[in-house]
């Protein structure tokens, strides 16, 4: 009846259980709270059902900061066991838990966290960017979310019941495979990256399209803002690259449930196959985060150096430039599995080549400062860190990009060291500048700044503590995913340095948790108008607090900074206020994912008659919601007017 | 360009989109079937076990399907609901046949101890061909859908930018059937 699932399944050590046990009384007080206030019905007509994209990237962020904290512990306890425990045989952290730590850092971190962070600004920006009232395919981006949501569900639950995926962050077989992985959590590691990667899939081809046909009259290629050029790139590959995963994780699954061997290491199965195919996706992903953050820095250092940018045409060509090399590089994540030197030559020269692309872009960054009139609030300080711990990143990059070089360096900290410059100092810096730059457009008020700088330079200080100790440890040959090493090494130093610096991080992290509950509280003196930088594109054309269509007339772009040229312009609405559609609130999404979430957990415990039931629901609510009739509804000409008054603080 | 056209405009972009994200999870499957293909174990290979006359006669099928297809949309172009019911029911029972065949040699494979599990060649080939038919299963469920609707609200904007749309992914499984059909069937009858 229930599969494998018995009461055996709630996890026996204390730090798991806790941690689970302390999630459901947070979410318990929060539901007592919402239904002490009667927030239940607001909530779902306002947030949950909403199928407005600036609504849907709030909720992808909140996500992505909650995971946030979730992978920040794990990230403590992981440098916990390494700096304390990891030389004495009485560690509260067992080596199956540890396993299961890692992992589940990885996996979050980068699903949940790194991907709801740049879907969120996504959805955010790029409709208002290219002057759309929406995207191209509302109630799509709403189910998107929901799958991100129900993966993300999916993976938390596991603390609870059953267990997390020991195999690490991409799963190689054989070890993933049932053989050696019997337990439930390689399927919990499946289904909740499938049910997610669904959902960004979706939401690459909802984007895309969006892009593609919904610009503005007059924003010709030429005249798309950088960061929706980074997003293009973005997309692209998350078209490209995410079916890749999609078939990947589906043979995996295949190989655990029903005994097949696509990558078993008997009956003729090809776990290289897995590693190769993996990275296929797994690459492409690297680009797919850190684009973005390169188009929000090619949004912010103009606007903070009150200058246009430099060398737009080159920054585009570099975009696409990367976007296509990025899918030649896959093998350098394995150059030891030995496919001979012709190949390792051919994807490390290539790997090195990415360099140039991406040295053009920093370079353009520079010059556009290059005797601008700088201003150095947050936006540019996460800038500046970045353009530091991206380099050096880069720089180590280059270096395991030979292949030589890699034969010693791969799987040793120093590699560690080097992604997390890439993804911290890349994707996270870049997110929490355009979150910086970008959140008076939503709220009205901007972040305090004293905190903000604290924060920032907490994060940096932090940073750098934390991972360059573990180039050194891996110079001195330290593995990746050490749970315990001699004390004779002499590493208990140098990893303890690490430990400080990730504590450092955590309050940083702090410190942003108190810049934004202080500005909240502070709002009323931190209030600004609705273009508070100086900004040039068209996001800032809009009111603050910004009406649910947008924009209220459609007047053609005329120039590459859109608003720029309006403003010098002096130019006010010139086309008059005509009646305005947008779509309705739907419940699809949330029910579609409720259906995936059982869906999968109904897989991962074999409860096969559940999986088959939510299965038939998901196809009967897709066909459901394809039969929707009167799915918009329309604000008059009187009613937008009136709504525009009412923003814009004129009386009537 | 009005709404109506927009919104079409921007439906096909999008399906076309998403055609291309498909395309690339059947490459993902080809390729793992062709570094697997000589994986056989101690199983059979593609020769000892591939019928090439029922292969041949489910490829004539769905490339009929195909045109039966190509009749819904033009009928509806005509405005002639009588031929575009003539199409449905056509494709609709084509697509029946060739799953029926699917399903037939499928079975008959198991039952001769020739499953997926045998062998990782038997794997990629249940894989990669049953997706295929996954994908026909969910254009028949889809066809289906579209009658009920046409029967009852009757030719309506949105069904005629879904009709557009299904005329796209049947074709596109059509194509992918043909790779199959080579790939799988002809160079692994030869191996």
């Amino acid at each position: 009846m229930f599969g494998r699932l018995t009461l055996d399944a709630i996890p026996h050590d204390p730090i798991t259980l806790g941690g689970f046990v302390g999630a459901m009384i947070a979410l318990l007080v929060i539901a007592a709270a919402m239904t002490y206030f009667k927030k239940w019905g607001w909530l779902w007509r306002e947030w949950l059902t909403s199928l407005d994209p600036k609504k849907i990237g709030v909720m992808y962020i909140a996500v992505a900061v909650i995971m946030l904290l979730r992978g920040l512990s794990d990230a403590l306890m992981i440098r916990a066991q390494q700096a304390v425990f990891a030389t004495s045989p009485n560690s509260p952290i067992s080596p199956e838990l540890f396993q299961q730590v890692f992992s589940a850092h990885g996996t979050i971190m980068i699903f949940f966290v790194a991907m709801g962070m740049i879907f969120g600004l996504v959805n955010l920006i790029v409709p208002l960017q290219i002057g759309a009232r929406d995207v191209a395919f509302p109630l799509l981006n709403s189910i998107s979310f929901w799958l991100f949501f129900a993966g993300m569900a999916l993976i938390n639950i596991s603390l609870g019941i059953g267990e997390f995926s020991a195999a690490g962050w991409l799963a190689y077989p054989p070890l993933s495979e049932l053989a050696y992985s019997p337990g439930t959590g390689v399927d919990y590691w499946i289904w909740s990256l499938q049910i997610a990667g669904v959902g960004s899939l979706l939401s690459g081809v909802n984007f895309l399209t969006t892009i593609f046909t919904m610009r503005r009259k007059g924003m010709t290629l030429k005249r798309i803002p950088v960061f929706v050029w980074s997003v293009i790139g973005s997309m692209m590959l998350v078209v490209a690259a995410f079916p890749i995963l999609t078939a990947t994780l589906g043979m995996l699954s295949l190989d655990r449930l029903f005994g097949m061997h696509f990558f078993t290491a008997d009956a003729g199965g090809n776990p290289m196959m897995y590693v190769n195919l993996i990275w296929a996706w797994g690459h492409p992903e690297v680009y797919i985060l850190v684009l973005p953050a390169f188009g929000i820095f090619s949004e912010i250092v103009p606007v903070f150096s009150r200058k246009k940018l430099f060398g737009y045409t080159s920054m585009v060509w570099a975009l696409m430039a990367i976007t296509v090399l990025s899918f030649t590089v896959w093998l350098h994540h394995f150059f030891t599995m030995g496919a001979g030197a012709n190949v390792n030559s051919f994807f490390g020269i290539m790997t090195m080549i990415i360099a140039i692309p991406t040295g053009v872009k920093v370079f353009n960054w520079l010059f556009t400062m290059f005797r601008g009139r700088v201003r150095f609030d947050t936006p540019m300080l996460w800038f500046m860190g970045f353009v530091a711990t991206f380099t050096i990143g880069g720089v180590t990059g280059v270096l395991l990009a030979v292949p030589g070089i890699d034969y010693v360096m791969h799987n040793s900290l120093f590699l560690v060291a080097h992604f997390h410059n890439m993804i911290i100092g890349g994707v996270l810096f870049g997110v929490f500048s355009g979150l910086t730059y970008w959140f008076p457009k939503f709220t009205g008020f901007r972040l305090h700044e004293g905190l903000g700088k604290i924060a920032f330079w907490l994060w940096i200080v932090g940073f750098m503590l934390a991972f360059v100790p573990l180039y050194i440890l891996g110079f001195m040959g330290a593995v990746r995913r050490l749970d315990s090493y001699d004390p004779s090494l002499g590493w208990q130093g140098l990893f303890i340095v690490a430990g400080v610096g990730v504590l450092v991080i955590c309050a940083g992290v702090f410190f942003q948790i108190v810049q934004v509950a202080y500005s909240i509280w502070k709002r009323k003196e931190l209030v600004v108008g609705p273009d508070p930088w100086g900004g040039r594109t068209l996001e800032w054309a809009t009111s603050t607090p910004i009406a649910p269509y947008n924009f209220a007339t459609m007047e053609p772009v005329t120039d590459r900074d859109a608003y720029w040229a309006i403003k010098q312009a002096h130019a006010g609405h010139a086309h008059k206020i005509e009646a305005i559609r947008l779509p309705k609130n739907s419940g699809f999404g949330p029910y579609i994912a409720a259906g995936a979430f059982v869906f999968g957990f109904g897989l991962i415990w074999h409860i096969w008659w559940l999986a088959i039931v939510a299965l038939i629901a998901i196809i009967v609510l897709i066909i459901a919601s394809t039969l929707r009739e009167e799915t918009e509804y329309e604000l008059s000409a009187e009613e937008v007017t009136r709504i525009e008054h009412k923003l814009r603080g004129v009386k009537a | 360009m009005n709404e109506q056209a927009a919104v079409f405009n921007r439906t096909t972009v999008g399906f076309w989109v998403y055609l291309m994200t498909d395309c690339v999870l059947f490459a993902s499957l080809f390729a793992t079937f062709a570094v697997l293909r000589t994986a056989t174990a101690s199983g059979p290979s593609g020769h000892e076990i591939f019928e090439l006359p029922l292969a041949l006669t489910e490829t004539i099928i769905l490339l009929t399907s195909s045109y039966s297809c190509g009749f819904v949309l033009v009928g509806m172009k005509r405005g002639n609901i009588k031929q575009m019911m003539t199409g449905f029911i056509a494709t609709f029972l084509l697509g029946i046949a060739f799953l029926s065949i699917e399903l037939s040699e499928f079975t008959k494979l198991i039952h001769e101890g020739h499953g997926p599990q045998q062998s990782a060649f038997l794997t990629s080939f249940f894989t990669l061909v049953g997706t295929h038919g996954a994908h026909i299963t969910v254009g028949l469920i889809w066809l289906l859908v579209m009658v009920t609707v046409l029967m009852k609200r009757g030719l309506t904007d949105k069904l005629r930018r879904q009709i557009t749309l299904f005329g796209l992914f049947w074709h596109f499984l059509d194509l992918v059937w043909i790779f199959i059909f080579t790939v799988v069937y002809l160079i692994g009858a030869t191996l």
